[in-house]
């Protein structure tokens, strides 16, 4: 991502003279108004485009300004808010923590991890491709995100995702569902990288604009780090990997547009992936980046394949760059420069190699049986010259393209009738009676939103690599890390709840942010750094916009409060439909550390008698709740308050606590409140626990904020019986409420039963019909029929 | 030369896809369907004659290669020129 | 005992045999690359799982004609001791070197899942006594149908080849069979990782009991060793 600028006028170029005729008669065409605007450019930004090269453009040309400023690629409606992000760690790191590369310098960000090693993680977005072709948008997304690990010089050893689709009722949504998942299982299992985890929700909001955020996270040495960037005049400049073709042509121009009816025809601008040649590529491009001082840079070709990565290298280096087409491996005959140019073709590097060196890597892509061409060197001229067949095809300055794209500055402003939602009070909504409580708490559970998400990752390969811990299913995923000598364990989680962004959007940024702390605490895990993908609508629109500047501005502020360095990210603009714009979702991911593999904790009850502890009192809030949505119908209230300082104290309570041997297991509260966690630490993947609960001491209240109100900095933990007295101790120097609030039960697994007294009525659920709706809610909305489950 | 060998499951192999693709295609309202079985078609372009010999040869490697005879049968067409 | 695992092009699962042989029964390993027209010097060959070729064409189907699967055919025949996992196993089926053939699970979805599984009384090291009646071991396949026609089923059975049935047929294979060996009882293959079942936060550490077994067909010594 380029970092960002201020917007200053070009100085116009001296006029220069007109390039010789396009090899393809077909590109010689006049560029006309109608044509710019096709591009997605804006009179203004041609202008530009003719000022800065000193004449018109050639139709190649105007394709490559058409990608590389197009929102997907330069960022020019949002780069002006993510420099509110910090990028770096302002406490302490002798012994992990430190950014070494930041935020925006790289294709992804990496953090020091102790003893010389480092990881480089990344989330980033395929939600267009994803809506018109599921499977192979997923699946090209989770292979964009592996390059842009492994470019860095890191092996990829985990994935994760963030995917949020419609209601699951649908057979459009069922459809995309089957596709994304299967997509990301077919990428993420044949490459070898287990899918560890992640977040889904169902929401009417998505209809028809799923979202796809894939993360990956991979480890390598200090001194294995790589940088794209082209240095060293007279350097060979390689092109590894796949051959091209004319896939997804065009395809960052067209993640810029919104979703209308045409879309189904533009089928072809998606890719085709193949995670088999993104296998043997991963293996190549190690094995090169192994050898001292071959590798001076690298970069994948993502979006705008080989364009981006030559202009941003050039850009990076402060140098030029000048390549032959004819030399890059094509896999069809007669493309065009505007064709070679803009493909989208997958599993393809560009690597700046030392003059000298290049028969080292032709023999190591040999040796994996893939191409390496060389295509062209870098030069001193700060510009990116194209040829085809001898002839000048495209003659650019390099920053041009990337430092000194357009940037602009939006205009927010908060949507009519927003603040009256956030009054709203439930005083004229009638409470729960112990049945209405009966049957919420069944309805709850078996909403895909919460319920049981295995037939999703039953279908990824979440344990090749050996190193899975804590497995799909709980709070956070934990993975043991092979590096050197040492094993480390990190954990990791996603998190996004879109309904509070749409009704408080700074409220519900500080919420995804605390509550991907607060998963890691309860897996024991101390944070290290985040990624966010911010998900939105048009920004032209100042209701969206007001949106994201908000949502920006909480995470910003959280990461501060917290010292948490953002690595990097990615921006996904334009996710609407004629039915309107998405719930804003900015996606967070965080990553953290677990000193001592003692210390890794799950969510799950595992003995009789296991005191049940709720950290965080209950204050009574229902707006922006799961309950209030699917019970009443209602999308409403403001998000639930959220205190950075009293999280804090909760992570570090919980930590402290978890390092004592106190905490058998630990669950944080979150869609569908108190009743929700108590069930799900309950359904434990050994056997189903029985509980009683005993909430008279929260007084006579709303029964139903109690039970299924979502308010934050809440933690229920399973305590032995002796460790609880300390347990209160500590939560009392903490200023954390805690109180007993029941006990697992005893019984056997088939006659287990959650008992919950209240101050006005008991309610009883037999577990096994709990735990059945919630298992096999998504299993049963997905059933092919005469199809084996 | 243009051969296109056909690679088919084995009538008493069971097929999953062929049955989840006959189901789909009932829930599409096709009638009368009796059963469906999926296959593949693998197209081969060689420069040569058609001879004894190169069949032999081409049957080698659909019994090798193309197709494992343990779960699948296979047959070739060699369409006129 | 020294042990080599094969690499193809996309097998993902070395690195995870390699460290069962390595790390967990401490024993020298080595990696043994397509190319290689000998298995050298080796005591057991371990096909890893993975996507060979991408699973182009069929599981398996390319890998049996690379130069190593000419020296691993003349290595069993030979009596050496070879061990195909996941990947491994359809690839020593599609070479021949073991009955049957493995095509998609019936659900025609990937599973990922811890799965327990009956031990058959296959050998003398393999079977119930050494191994305890039930043991659990993670699966990650989208083509572990184990196929058969009815005699090499009635071979199989007769001659105790099976050595693990599924307890909950998570892929419709006939007979629940999960692995098997050859008739000499030096080839094994199985859909099952035991190299997924081995470090102490693994869903179980069978994974040690079973590569123990499978060494012990031919170095009974193995099984008196501890760690």
């Amino acid at each position: 991502m380029p970092p960002a600028a201020p917007s200053a006028p070009v100085p116009p170029a001296a006029p220069a003279p007109a390039l010789p005729p396009n090899p393809d008669p077909v590109l010689n065409q006049a560029i006309t108004p109608a044509l710019v605007k096709r591009h997605g450019l804006l009179p203004d930004e041609y202008a530009v485009i003719t000022r800065t090269l000193g004449r018109e453009p050639s139709l190649t040309e105007l394709g490559i300004f058409s990608v590389m400023w197009s929102e997907h690629c330069s960022y020019k409606n949002t780069r002006v808010l993510l420099k509110g992000f910090p990028t770096e760690k302002k406490g302490p790191t002798e012994k992990f923590g430190r950014v070494l590369v930041k935020a925006g310098e790289e294709n992804a960000g990496i953090i020091d991890v102790g003893d010389g090693w480092a990881i480089a993680f990344k989330i980033e977005s395929h939600n267009h491709p994803s809506a018109i072709e599921p499977f192979e948008g997923a699946a090209t997304g989770v292979g964009g995100i592996i390059r842009d690990i492994f470019t860095m010089g890191a092996r990829p050893v985990l994935l994760t995702n963030s995917l949020r689709f419609g209601e699951l009722r649908s057979p459009a949504t069922k459809r995309l569902l089957r596709g994304v998942v299967s997509g990301i299982a077919h990428y993420g299992n044949c490459v070898g990288v287990p899918t560890v985890g992640g977040d889904v929700y169902f929401d009417r909001s998505y209809e028809g604009n799923p979202l796809v955020n894939a993360l990956c996270l991979g480890t390598l040495r200090h001194d294995q780090i790589r940088r794209g960037k082209a240095t060293g005049v007279g350097n060979p400049v390689f092109y590894v990997g796949a051959s091209t073709g004319r896939d997804g042509l065009g395809g960052a121009a067209f993640a810029s547009k919104e979703l209308s009816a045409e879309s189904a025809a533009d089928r072809p601008a998606v890719q085709k992936g193949d995670p088999f040649m993104e296998k043997l590529l991963i293996e190549a491009c190690l094995e090169m980046m192994a050898v001292p001082g071959l590798v001076v840079g690298i970069q994948d070709m993502g979006a705008a394949g080989l364009t981006c990565s030559t202009c941003e290298t050039a850009s990076r280096g402060g140098a030029g760059i000048e390549i032959e087409l004819d030399r890059v491996p094509q896999r069809e005959p007669g493309m065009n420069s505007y064709e070679i140019m803009l493909s989208e073709s997958q599993e393809r590097m560009l690597v700046i190699v030392q003059r000298g060196r290049e028969r080292e890597i032709e023999d190591i892509f040999l040796k994996w049986d893939l191409h390496a061409a060389n295509i062209g060197e870098v030069t001193a001229t700060g510009r990116m010259v194209v040829r085809q067949h001898g002839i000048v095809v495209a003659d650019i300055p390099a920053p041009a393209l990337t430092d000194e794209a357009p940037l602009y500055r939006r205009e927010g402003r908060e949507a009519p009738g927003a603040a009256a939602l956030r009054a709203w009070s439930p005083s004229q909504l009638p409470d729960l009676d112990q049945r209405g409580t009966h049957s919420a708490l069944l309805r709850l559970l078996a909403h895909p939103t919460i319920a049981s998400k295995r037939w999703i990752y039953r279908q990824y390969d979440h344990m090749v690599q050996h190193g899975t811990v804590v497995l799909p299913g709980s709070d956070a995923a934990v993975v043991r890390l092979r590096l050197g000598e040492r094993d480390r364990f990190i954990a990791i989680s996603n998190d996004c709840n879109g309904r509070y962004c749409f009704l408080n959007p700074h409220r519900g940024a500080l919420i995804a942010m605390v509550e991907c702390l607060r998963n890691l605490a309860c897996a024991g895990a101390r944070p290290l750094a985040m990624t966010d993908n911010l998900n939105f609508g048009n920004p032209y629109k100042p209701e969206n916009f007001h949106q994201l500047q908000e949502c920006v501005r909480g995470l910003a502020e959280a990461c501060r409060h917290f010292d948490l360095p953002v690595v990097g990210g990615n921006v996904s603009l334009y996710n609407e439909s004629p039915e309107g714009a998405i719930d804003p979702t900015p996606t967070v991911a965080v990553v953290g550390l677990i000193e001592d593999e003692r210390h890794v904790t799950r969510q799950f009850a595992s003995a009789a008698d296991q005191q049940l502890v709720l950290l965080g009192g209950a204050p009574a809030e229902l707006g922006g709740s799961q309950f209030l949505g699917l019970i009443h119908g209602l999308k409403t209230g403001d998000a639930p308050a959220v205190d950075l300082a009293a999280e804090q104290r909760l992570q570090d309570l919980l930590l402290a606590q978890i390092a004592a041997g106190r905490v058998a297991a630990a669950h944080d509260l979150s869609e569908g409140g108190l009743l929700v966690a108590v069930s799900e630490m309950l359904f434990s993947p050994a056997r189903t626990w029985g509980a009683r609960l005993d909430l008279t001491g929260f007084g006579a209240g709303r029964c139903d904020a109690l039970l299924f109100g979502e308010s934050q900095g809440r933690v229920v933990l399973a305590v032995q019986p002796g460790d609880v007295a300390a347990v209160q101790a500590a939560a009392a120097a903490a200023g954390i409420p805690a109180h007993v609030i029941g006990a697992v039960g005893g019984e056997a697994a088939d006659k287990a039963t959650l008992t919950v007294r209240t101050a006005r009525f008991e309610a009883a659920w037999a577990m096994a019909d709990l735990r059945r709706g919630w298992e096999t809610s998504i299993e049963e909305a997905m059933r092919r029929p005469g199809l084996a489950l | 030369m243009k051969i296109n060998v056909f690679v088919t499951p084995k009538k008493n192999v069971l097929d999953p896809q062929g049955a989840a693709v006959g189901h789909a295609l009932e829930s599409l309202g096709f009638r009368g369907l009796k059963g469906t079985r999926v296959g593949k078609l693998i197209e081969l372009e060689v420069d040569g004659a058609d001879t004894p010999e190169f069949r032999a040869r081409l049957d080698q490697v659909c019994r090798d290669l193309l197709s494992n005879p343990v779960i699948e049968d296979f047959r070739y067409e060699i369409p006129p020129q | 005992m020294k042990v080599a695992v094969v690499q193809f092009p996309g097998s993902n699962c070395d690195q995870d045999a390699y460290h069962l042989y390595a790390s967990g029964l401490r024993l020298p390993t080595r990696y043994l690359w397509h190319k290689e027209t000998s298995v050298g010097e080796a005591d057991l060959v371990v096909v890893p799982g993975g996507f060979s070729y991408g699973d182009y064409l069929r599981c398996g189907a390319i890998a049996r004609f690379s130069p190593v699967m000419a020296a691993v055919r003349d290595f069993a025949a030979a009596g050496g001791l070879v061990f195909g996992v996941c990947n491994g196993f359809q690839i020593l089926c599609e070479a021949g070197l073991l009955p049957g053939a493995l095509i998609r699970n019936a659900s025609l979805e990937y599973r990922c899942l811890t799965s327990e599984l009956k031990v058959e009384a296959s050998t003398e090291t393999f079977n119930p006594r050494a191994l305890g009646a039930a043991i659990r071991l993670p699966i990650g396949h989208g083509e572990g149908n184990f196929r058969i026609d009815e005699a090499g089923l009635a071979r199989l059975e007769a001659n105790h080849q099976v050595l693990v049935r599924y307890a909950d047929n998570p892929n419709g294979s006939l007979g629940d069979i999960a692995g098997i060996r050859n008739e000499a009882g030096n080839v094994f293959g199985m859909m099952p990782h035991p190299d997924r079942a081995f470090e102490r936060f693994h869903p179980s550490q069978d994974g040690l009991a079973v590569a123990r077994a499978v060494l012990a067909a031919r170095f009974p010594e193995v099984l008196r060793r501890t760690g």
